[in-house]
């Protein structure tokens, strides 16, 4: 296969699609602090945000990044016991972050702040919600490469899709922490 | 650059007057504006010539001659290239700089006593209040000549666009916000504009009228839309469309000052629309039989109007009329 | 058929795209000619202002998405590989995906022309109708009511995806598969350009994604993101659509200067002057194009320090955009000029574009655009750049690689008919437009009054228009009897200098017998540096592995219209059904032996 500048294909045309998806939440995020402060009605952010139990979900997503590491490199060196161990471990945190916002968003809903209650509502629910549809995509995209392992299909050969779900997945870690400090952090 | 245009305008067979020329300014703002794109124009028109010449004296001087050998390949010429980067960079700079000025002194705030306007946008009319004079009216602005004019522009809708081009650039009416355009006109006249920002079905309708007039006669007219009209005599057929305006559907959209029961917002002010030149968003002349129309079936003339079909008897259709041409 | 349904050579998905955008492409244009017949005069021709509105909205968004940026496309995929001596593309089968979701999400937008009945309208048409940039809050669900503004937001959204997907594809191909030897400053210049266009698309179109998701989300869930009585602010509106709608033009514009790169050195005989400025200053467009967007925006009372720093920013990138017009007559002084049809159409470009540079200029400037812009001044720009510009420049490459694409040339007789009645019936049609637009009349009314004494102009320019109108037949004319009656081209018909014009026409399906060694910028030509490329030999040595069709991008790319049909019918579970073709899609795509 001809190769001009000695990067796979697929991780190529990967870092083009963050490129352009840090246009998509730059766009978001953007929308976001444009309309701060300027929510009609409340419940405003320092009233119903809680930063102790998002942090715990930050950690939680910044420890799957952990898991993410170690998983590609047990994959790399052919160690599919802790290979699978780690996507596995990987798809469960991420499964924890996403149960966190299930829950963290049900209670804002319980509190009087919805989609459309006022902007702070709708920029935070499309924000994060976009987020956590991301996660949920990465999540199911590791539980398939978990589930290839099981069958014996994933191995040191298809390391660098296992690569790319890692790029994906700290790209999606990277977003959450951006989210994390300028919702949550500086209000 | 107006004989210039009247040359064009005389080649395509149509003459003048040209209400809405944008090149036949009546006051300083749109005066700036001309003189700028005039000086604008005449740098575009060089650089026209020399390019397409060169474009012309190369496609007949090169064209392939029978027997000729391949040319000598040219790859690039530094100083050339540099000079005709830095040359078009030069003539933006004469262009920039006056810009930068026009920009600062037509930014829309005119000097303090200056007369203010409010406009309200609707689909497809124009509110004006006077908040400084007490006078509401709608789609014909009057305003003094040689008086700096300070217009605050804002909508109840969507989005409009306000353009007087003899008296102006356009200026955006946007919800939520207050845009200002600010200008002296220097010479009586009328004036008509329309809405210059696509705003649903009869964008295209939503016109409007400004009269420029002495000081004498604009403190006449001011004088005039602050009273109340005078009553209709007794016994008339106007009377009689009071009347039937009191207790028709009229007054759910429509403020006539004097007649109580009269205070709807949704549509122009008619206190005094029998002194207006124009109906429906200065699109029709306000005529016995445009009136007539106008109440019969509006949407109709203008399509997506809000304003009903009212289908009346002949003889109420008739005293309603005489009582809004009764209102001046 | 089935082979048409599941290919994935990029010559085939290059045709597949001409020929639709070439469809859409006569779609508006009728578009266009309800709009000049109805303007010829004041009283018009009985278009009612609801259809009226609906015209001038689909043309403008059918010429940009569904015509010129495809008909780009057509190039890009099939010449862009040959250029760079590739066998394909990166990725053959999102290559088609892209195909499918641009037809799906074309033939989507325009069904909504006849979708009424369905959704209980007083008419048959509920195409949309805010003007293609559809401004807020005018598109919100109280002013926009109907389903007109959901088809519009919808079939943006599904052609966004079209776009994205060509554009990491192509991104990936061309740094990534050039022949050896070919390093970036001998890439051809539309190699060059497409590469750019394909960096603009994928940061451009995400923005305007979240634009369409938020006007989306007023108007299916209540949100208020442009809705001022909840606090929303329908100028956000005009800053994302901007962002992406600036760039975009740019967009438009680069594919069709990087084809007249190519057309003009071939005709001229001579190599392109100042390759390295025209590919750099193509190259600082791309960038500076993100800088400049409120310039459309200057009616909107910024403020005069916004407005200063984007009028100085736009004066800045004309400086870039003009200076390859000199590059390009630089390229023809001193050549043999040889003026095939499409030398005349590289040609035509270069005195159209010029105009609509020019206007461009003195739309930069504030207070000079407060009486152009939204008025036919601005028209006029637009259409001497797009027109002018970009489908001048699209004509040309039609011309020049029609010969390689089938194996026959077009006729030259009824080329230059069409060059000449285009260029007389654009002119005719767009010059007259500055004039009335300074006389005073707005764009986008469906009627105007007589007093406004523009009326002989509007004339003018209906005349033009209809002109155009038989050009385009003449083309069409000239397309069909090439399928018989065109003169067999052979390899390189026009002795081009770069790799397209070194194998078969058309190539054959794995394009080249042997992949090509690059020396120079020109390999087909022998310059005082070094010598002509060898003929590639007739046959390959060995066999070449040439991956077969697929299913999958086109199952997948039906799962998108499946989710926007759900949004219009409020239907979850076949929304539901429209992400699970996809996801289906996408997992039997990437599990399916496929060697590219």
């Amino acid at each position: 296969m001809v190769n001009s500048m000695g990067l796979d294909n697929r991780k190529m045309v990967f870092w083009a699609f963050i490129g352009s998806e840090c246009l998509l939440f730059g766009s978001l995020i953007s929308t976001y602090l444009i309309y701060k402060g300027k929510s009609l009605v409340g419940p405003y952010p320092h009233e119903i945000l809680n930063i102790p139990f998002t942090s715990f979900s930050t950690f939680d997503l910044l420890m799957s990044s952990l898991a993410m590491v170690l998983a590609l490199a047990a994959i790399q060196r052919g160690d599919m016991r802790q290979g699978k161990l780690w996507l596995f471990v990987t798809a469960l945190l991420g499964l924890i972050f996403l149960g966190g916002q299930v829950y963290e968003f049900s209670s804002f809903v319980h509190e009087g702040l919805g989609l459309t209650t006022n902007l702070f509502g709708s920029t935070f629910f499309v924000l994060t919600g976009t987020h956590g549809a991301h996660v949920t995509v990465g999540v199911i995209w590791l539980l398939t490469h978990w589930v290839q392992a099981l069958r014996g299909k994933l191995g040191p050969a298809q390391a660098i899709t296992v690569e790319i779900t890692g790029l994906y997945w700290h790209f999606v870690d990277v977003v959450w922490i951006v989210i994390f400090t300028l919702v949550y952090l500086i209000q | 650059m107006v004989p210039l245009f009247t040359a064009a305008a005389v080649v395509t067979g149509c003459g003048g007057p040209f209400p809405q020329s944008t090149l036949a300014p009546r006051s300083d703002f749109s005066a700036a504006v001309n003189t700028l794109f005039t000086g604008i124009f005449w740098w575009a028109v060089v650089v026209f010539v020399i390019v397409e010449g060169l474009l012309l004296f190369v496609i007949i001087r090169y064209r392939r001659r029978e027997g000729a050998g391949e040319p000598r390949p040219l790859h690039g010429h530094t100083a050339l290239e540099i000079g005709w980067t830095l040359a078009p960079a030069l003539i933006l700079v004469f262009i920039a700089v006056p810009t930068m000025r026009t920009i600062f002194a037509t930014a829309g705030h005119a000097p303090a006593g200056a007369l203010r306007v409010e406009v309200v946008g609707h689909q497809w009319w124009w509110e004006y209040r006077y908040p400084d004079l007490g006078i509401v009216t709608a789609n014909e602005l009057h305003l003094p000549v040689g008086t700096p004019v300070q217009l605050e522009l804002t909508t109840a809708d969507v989005i409009h666009s306000f353009w007087v081009p003899r008296l102006g650039g356009k200026r955006d009416l946007t919800p939520g916000r207050v845009t200002r355009i600010a200008f002296t006109a220097d010479s009586a006249g009328e004036f008509s504009g329309q809405c210059a920002e696509f705003c649903g079905a009869s964008h295209a309708n939503m016109r409007l009228r400004v009269f420029v007039q002495p000081d004498s006669a604009f403190r006449a007219w001011v004088a005039g839309q602050r009273a109340q009209p005078a009553a209709p005599a007794p016994g008339s057929l106007a009377e009689r469309g009071r009347e039937d305006f009191a207790r028709g559907a009229c007054i759910a959209c429509h403020t006539i000052a004097g007649l109580p029961q009269a205070r709807g917002i949704v549509g122009p002010n008619l206190t005094h629309v029998g002194s207006r030149t124009t109906i429906a968003g200065a699109l029709f002349p306000n005529t016995t039989e445009y009136l007539r129309r106008w109440i019969d079936d509006a949407p109709s003339l203008k399509p997506g109007a809000l304003m009903p079909a009212i289908v009346l008897p002949d003889d109420e259709l008739s005293a309603l009329v005489a009582y809004l041409q009764s209102l001046r | 058929m089935k082979s048409w349904l599941t290919t994935t050579d990029h010559k085939r998905i290059g045709m597949l795209y001409f020929w639709t955008a070439l469809v859409f492409f006569l779609i508006g244009g009728l578009e266009a000619l309800v709009i000049r017949a109805q303007l010829a005069r004041p009283e018009g021709i009985g278009v009612s202002a609801e259809i009226y509105n609906q015209m001038f909205t689909m043309h403008g968004t059918t010429m940009v998405f569904l015509a010129l940026m495809p008909l780009s496309a057509a190039f890009f995929n099939y010449i862009v590989p040959l250029q760079i001596g590739a066998r394909d593309v990166a990725f053959p089968r999102l290559n088609a995906f892209s195909y499918w979701v641009f037809l799906l999400g074309g033939l989507f937008l325009n069904a909504s022309f006849v979708a009424g009945p369905l959704f209980g309208a007083a008419h048959l048409s509920v195409a949309p109708d805010a003007g293609w940039f559809g401004y807020a809050n005018l598109t919100s669900r109280q002013f926009s009511p109907g389903p007109n503004i959901d088809f519009w937001v919808l079939g943006l959204l599904i052609l966004g995806i079209a776009s994205l997907a060509a554009g990491f594809n192509f991104i990936v191909t061309i740094l990534n598969m050039r022949a050896p030897g070919m390093k970036l400053m001998r890439l051809p210049v539309f190699s060059w350009m497409t590469l750019v266009t394909q960096f603009i698309v994928i940061t451009a179109f995400p923005v305007i994604t979240v634009a369409l998701v938020l006007l989306m989300f007023d108007r299916f869930f209540g949100t208020h993101f442009f809705v001022p009585a909840g606090g929303g602010d329908p100028i956000l509106w005009q800053h994302l659509f901007w962002l992406f709608g600036h760039p975009e033009v740019y967009i438009l514009i680069l594919p069709a200067m990087g084809i007249i790169s190519e057309v003009l050195p071939t005709f001229s005989r001579k190599p392109l002057f100042g390759y390295t400025v025209v590919v750099y200053s193509g190259v600082l467009i791309g960038f500076m194009g993100w800088g400049v967007w409120s310039h459309h925006m200057f009616a909107v009372g910024l403020g005069p320090i916004a407005d200063s720093v984007f009028s100085a920013t736009t004066m800045l990138i004309a400086v870039p955009t003009g200076v390859k017009i000199f590059n390009w007559i630089g390229t023809m002084w001193g050549g043999q000029l040889r003026f095939t049809t499409a030398m005349l159409f590289a040609v035509g470009f270069i005195a159209m574009f010029i105009i609509g540079g020019l206007s461009g200029v003195s739309h930069a400037s504030p207070p000079a655009d407060l009486q152009q812009t939204d008025t036919y001044y601005v028209v006029a720009h637009i259409h001497y750049v797009l027109f002018g510009g970009t489908m001048l420049g699209l004509f040309a490459g039609m011309y020049y690689w029609w010969p390689k694409m089938t194996g026959r040339r077009l006729s030259e007789t009824l080329g230059k008919w069409h060059f000449w009645l285009t260029f007389v019936g654009m002119n005719l049609s767009f010059f007259p437009m500055h004039f009335s637009g300074l006389l005073g009349m707005p764009r986008r009314i469906y009627t105007y009054g007589a007093e406004l004494g523009v009326t002989r102009l509007n004339e003018i320019s209906t005349a033009g228009a209809f002109l155009l109108g038989v050009a385009v037949l003449v083309f069409l004319v000239n397309l069909w009897r090439t399928r018989t009656r065109g003169e067999p081209a052979g390899n390189d018909p026009w002795q081009g200098a770069t790799l397209e014009w070194a194998t078969t026409s058309p190539p054959p399906v794995y394009n080249f017998t042997v992949l090509p060694r690059v020396e120079s910028r020109l390999p087909l030509w022998a310059t005082e540096h070094h010598g002509a490329m060898a003929p590639l030999p007739a046959t390959p040595p060995a066999p070449i592995h040439v991956p077969g069709g697929s299913w999958w991008p086109l199952v997948t790319a039906l799962g998108l219209p499946l989710i926007a049909v759900a949004a219009l019918s409020h239907q979850l579970w076949l929304a539901l059904a429209g992400v699970a073709v996809v996801i289906a899609g996408i997992y039997r795509w990437a599990y399916e032996p496929f060697e590219a």
